[in-house]
């Protein structure tokens, strides 16, 4: 038996050799994918990130090469470090730090030396740059803002994180991608397909040449250019005026549905966010818990709409035949019911529906909405009815558009109080505050001015989008195919009228504009916000929908001014010099605009965190900025001013500078 | 002197496999060793051309080896002993250093490596006076000078920085035992590498009372129990063995061979260590196991290798050139060269057993035990499951004293295998 030990030490090493074989290539191994097999070099070539225009053909957004200095640690060879330093404009000790921490990481990759690179110090250093053996220039492509408006719309790009490669294949450690804005919803259009040559290395790191000839590099496809629906002199106008405020405009085409400005202050410049003070920033932005610069009020802040939405209550009223331009209600300082009571300002009673629109009557209101919800013996019947009115006029949802971020607000069904007070026991009054848009009904600014697009189409809307061309492509067909409202188009004209008269000699009589037939409405949301556990009110928001001009409308908007009080004192004045600027591109109100520039709600926003008492509403306090500030705001407007939205002009100018 | 009509009559089936393991060893040393995009295989100046070189003077050694009368080897084992080990000796005065390592004759551009035909050498001796008849294996005498046959070229290469071929000698055991060796030498030798594993990785404590419970557990099951003594002092010894072990890791054992036993054993811990131990001691190892598990199934194709076409691998011609079988022809290729080793040692102990005299046998079971151990060795350490000991594979790795001590060790059985068939 003897002849066996080797036989089987022979036969069971076999048995070892092929369980590791099979362990070490089928369970854990498989070919290597070729961007993962470190013995091949990946050198990537990226395209031209395209570049930004807005409607009328102004640059917005171009690039800027930005050069790294990079090196691999083991190739360095001796140096004369203070030169080298002096050239980069650093200390020597810093020099040390940098190279140990990249030898830490790896001896034979390459690492970044010194980020960003500017121009000149680029300069001085491509002539020398020889002379330092195992450091190179790696260029890569920032983006360069030609504008300092648009933050919350232009967006910004940064690198990718660990999350994102895990995702998507497409980006390795180090690419770019857009981080906020129309760079994240077009970043694909953006930025283009980068190209990438596969070379074979030895162990040192060093190439051999193309792997396999060259057979699976590509090329790079450059991105493609985009034009935005933004007017960006509008857009700068709609900044400079909520400078020193809170809140939001957002400003639509309403026979196309493009998205004219986009306003959320307060704002940044977006070249903050470029480069090698990027981080910095965005950290600073980000931490800014009071002024929230990241957060844009005009797609993501849910208010209530407030008496905007009235109009609404009034058009259901009529589509489902509860109500008649001519059935007047009676109002005695507000809507009494079981023992309470909504209230109201002084105006004449009773009211038509015109003069119920143009005095903003919560009575009027209260009567139409319980009429509608009334309708039917069940509430509930009603309730659905009403909501989905509602909701056809892009209320209540997500707009599902090409915005990077928003919020889908809220509509109120049968189940939203099935939920809160049970199946059949409750009624219209339960919740008469969705007569003047307050109670359940949430909206975002972009809501608000969709639905006001609505009402100045007389029944429907286009998706607001930011998109007007892609270079060498169409846009999506959604924005191109219009959303019907579920109101005929004829109840729409008293409406409409209605909102005329408010600028005529209803709530917005003070902020009229000579030769343009603008309609509107003003509104207000109480406020409420809780400061460490505290539920406190505070200032009213001021609100504003208007589009114009009456007949064919051009523009829509919504304005929210935070703690601005009523409707007209902030909104109503913003929304006319825009429509006036948009229209016309010259203010025939200029007290409105000094007025609006001089004062500023900052001291508001600041009140409840003083720890101070402080009054609200009535008692709240007008501050107006110092003269320097104020002269600096003028002298921005009339930057602004001096602009040409001619697309020949633009195009001219451009020219200049490319 | 042979006539023409024998040639028939060698065991064609090892000549076979011995040829397929050669060529299919020069397809990988091509890979590994090319440098540019045209290969030209006749280029002498490459090591691929080299090699080719090598594998035909080998032929023309095989074809004299089996000229010589198979009594040659027999009677004249001694000598060949002694001048194998005088050429040995001689390095220390005339040898040339190659990576510290001074196992080399240079003759005129040439490179000789005695100790790869000491091997074959020393399998003569061994098989020579075993078989001697006043030779008894089991008589204390006799096997001291066996010890000393086998231990003299093991001790001398060990002095010339080749401790892999050390362990090569240690192979002899199979052969004494199949001779009739008493087993107590291997339950030593067995007891001995679980004590001294078993003590690097647990430690001496847990090493101890393992042994203490098994010991004393076969001690009580036993029908007749001799006197406690006996156990006690296996207990002893092996608790020394264990400190002896342990002492030897931490205090003497040079620095680079401890931290391949302990990338073996996984003995370390600490991540950051680790990783700097994957880029320098365990370099080789780490990337001959990317190199061999990005194989996969079928392998990435001849001369298409990426991690061997970027010299990832060192010595991946020589001691490490089953990686390159491992990326380039995946695991369908290693695993059949694994089979096509196993099938060649099984046939050579096949005939080994069919000899008629002893010498014979011992010699075919000493063929089989030295390349058994360098397959064992060399593949086992690329793959990472014995700790990297340098050691070449026989027929693939680059060398041509290695191929050639090779060839000459196989075809002297397979002349001496003749001499059975002729002889009928």
């Amino acid at each position: 038996m003897r002849r066996f030990l080797l036989v089987g030490a022979i036969a069971a090493v076999g048995l070892i050799f092929i369980s590791r074989l099979f362990y070490l290539q089928i369970h854990e191994g498989g070919i290597l994918d070729l961007y993962e097999d470190n013995a091949i070099r990946k050198v990537y070539d990226y395209p031209k990130r395209g570049f930004v225009f807005d409607r009328n053909g102004e640059l917005l957004v171009s690039n800027q090469p930005s050069y790294d200095v990079m090196f691999i640690p083991r190739e360095v060879k001796p140096l004369d470090t203070l030169e080298f330093c002096k050239l980069l404009k650093i200390e020597k000790s810093r020099f040390k730090e940098i190279f140990e921490k990249a030898y830490h990481y790896s001896p034979w990759l390459p690492s970044v030396f010194i980020p960003h690179l500017s121009k000149e110090d680029y300069a001085s250093l491509q002539e020398k740059m020889r002379k330092f053996e195992g450091f190179y220039i790696q260029k890569r492509s920032l983006r360069h803002y030609e504008t300092s408006i648009g933050a919350n719309v232009l967006g910004d790009i940064g690198e990718v994180n660990d999350a994102i490669i895990a995702r998507d294949p497409y980006y390795k450690m180090g690419d770019l991608i857009g981080k906020q804005g129309i760079e994240t919803s077009y970043e694909k259009t953006l930025r283009g397909v980068k190209g990438i040559k596969f070379i074979q290395k030895d162990r040192f790191n060093r190439d051999l040449g193309p792997y396999k000839d060259g057979i699976y590099d590509t090329l790079p496809k450059p991105g493609s250019d985009i034009t935005i629906t933004i007017d960006a002199k509008l857009q700068a106008y709609g900044e400079l005026l909520m400078q020193n405020k809170h809140g939001g405009i957002i400003a639509i085409e309403p026979s196309s549905g493009e998205i004219l400005a986009m306003v959320s202050t307060p704002t940044y410049n977006p070249n903050l966010l470029v480069g090698r003070q990027r981080s910095v920033n965005f950290s600073k932005l980000y931490n800014d818990s009071i002024n929230k610069p990241l957060y844009d009020r005009g797609l993501q802040a849910m208010y209530p709409p407030g008496s905007p939405f009235k109009i609404l209550n009034a058009l259901i009223g009529l589509q489902e035949g509860v109500v008649t331009t001519e059935d007047r209600f009676s109002c005695n300082h507000g809507y009494s019911y079981g023992g309470r009571k909504m209230g109201c300002h002084s105006h004449a009673s009773p009211l038509n529906m015109n003069g119920g629109i143009y005095n903003s009557c919560n009575a009027y209101f209260a009567n139409v909405y319980r009429r509608i919800i009334d309708k039917t013996k069940d509430p509930a019947v009603g309730m659905d009815i009403w909501s989905n009115h509602v909701k056809s006029f892009g209320l209540g949802n997500y707009l599902n558009n090409d915005l990077s971020v928003g919020q889908p607000g809220k509509i109120p069904n049968s189940k939203t109080y099935d939920q809160l007070y049970g199946e059949h026991r409750w009624g219209s009054t339960f919740n008469l505050s969705n007569a003047i848009g307050q109670g359940e009904v949430l909206t975002t600014p972009i809501q608000l001015a969709n639905m006001t697009a609505a009402i100045a189409n007389r029944g429907y809307y286009f998706t607001p989008h930011i998109i007007k061309h892609i270079e060498g492509h169409t846009i999506d067909a959604k924005y191109t195919t219009p959303n019907h409202t579920t109101i005929n188009k004829e109840h729409f004209e008293p409406i409409v009228q209605g909102m005329f008269d408010v600028y005529n000699h209803g709530t917005a009589a003070g902020v009229q504009v000579k030769g343009i037939e603008i309609c509107g409405k003003t509104g207000t949301a109480e406020n409420f916000i809780k400061i460490n556990g505290e539920r406190m009110q505070l200032t009213d928001h001021s609100i504003f929908i208007a589009f114009a001009p009456k007949d064919n409308p051009k523009i829509a908007l919504a304005i929210f001014v935070e703690n601005g009080y009523f409707g007209a004192r902030f909104a109503g004045k913003i929304a006319s010099l825009m429509v006036e600027k948009y229209i016309n591109d010259t203010i025939t109100r200029p007290d409105l605009e000094n007025w609006v520039l001089r004062y500023s709600l900052e001291h508001e926003y600041a009140k409840p965190y003083s720890g101070e008492p402080f009054g609200i509403n009535r008692n709240s306090t007008l501050d107006p900025i110092s003269e320097p500030e104020y002269l600096e705001l003028k002298e921005l407007l009339n930057k602004i001013n001096s602009k040409s939205r001619n697309p020949e002009d633009i195009k001219k100018n451009q020219g200049a500078n490319l | 002197m042979v006539e023409a009509g024998r040639y028939y009559k060698f065991d064609w089936l090892t000549i076979i496999l011995f040829f397929i393991l050669v060529g299919f060893g020069w397809l990988n040393i091509v890979s590994a060793s090319h440098s540019g995009d045209t290969i030209n295989y006749f280029d002498f100046s490459q090591p691929y051309g080299k090699q080719l070189m090598f594998i035909f003077m080998t032929i023309g050694l095989i074809v004299l080896i089996l000229a010589i009368e198979s009594k040659f080897y027999e009677r004249f084992a001694s000598v060949i002993y002694i001048v194998s080990m005088l050429s040995l000796v001689g390095l220390f005065v005339f040898g040339k250093s190659v990576n510290g390592a001074t196992s080399w004759y240079g003759i005129g551009g040439m490179t000789l490596q005695p100790s790869e035909f000491a091997k074959a050498a020393t399998a003569l001796a061994v098989a020579k006076y075993v078989s001697d008849l006043n030779t008894d294996i089991n008589r204390l005498k006799d096997q001291i000078y066996v010890f000393g046959i086998i231990a003299i070229p093991a001790i001398l290469v060990l002095l010339q920085k080749d401790a892999g071929s050390t362990l090569v000698y240690g192979s002899f055991i199979f052969v004494l035992y199949r001779e009739g060796l008493s087993p107590i030498y291997l339950i030593i030798l067995f007891m001995i590498i679980f004590i001294s594993l078993c003590s690097l990785k647990f430690g001496v404590i847990i090493t101890s009372t393992i042994i203490t419970v098994l010991v004393l557990g076969y001690h009580f099951t036993r029908r007749r129990k001799p006197i406690l003594i006996q156990p006690i002092s296996i207990i002893l010894v092996s608790i020394l063995v264990s400190f002896g072990i342990r002492y030897f890791y931490d205090n003497i054992l040079p620095f680079h061979q401890k931290d391949r036993i302990t990338i073996w054993l996984s003995l370390e811990k600490d991540p950051v260590k680790l990783e700097r131990m994957k880029k320098t001691i365990a370099y080789n190892l780490n990337e001959s196991e990317k190199a061999i598990s990005s194989g996969g199934l079928t392998g990435k194709g001849f001369l298409e290798g990426t991690r061997t076409t970027g010299k990832f691998v060192p010595e991946q011609h020589t001691d490490y050139i089953f990686s390159t079988v491992g990326e380039e022809w995946g695991f369908v290729g290693s695993a059949g060269v694994v089979i096509v080793f196993i099938l060649l040692f099984l046939r050579i102990l096949h005939l080994a057993e069919l000899q008629r005299s002893q010498f014979s046998r011992m010699y075919g079971y000493a063929v089989a035990s030295i390349f058994f151990m360098h397959f064992f060795i060399n593949i086992g350490m690329v793959m990472g499951v014995i700790p990297t000991i340098g050691i070449p594979l026989p027929m693939f790795s680059y060398g041509g004293s290695g191929l050639w001590g090779f060839a000459i060790l196989l075809f002297i059985f397979v002349k001496l295998d003749s001499d059975r068939i002729n002889q009928w």
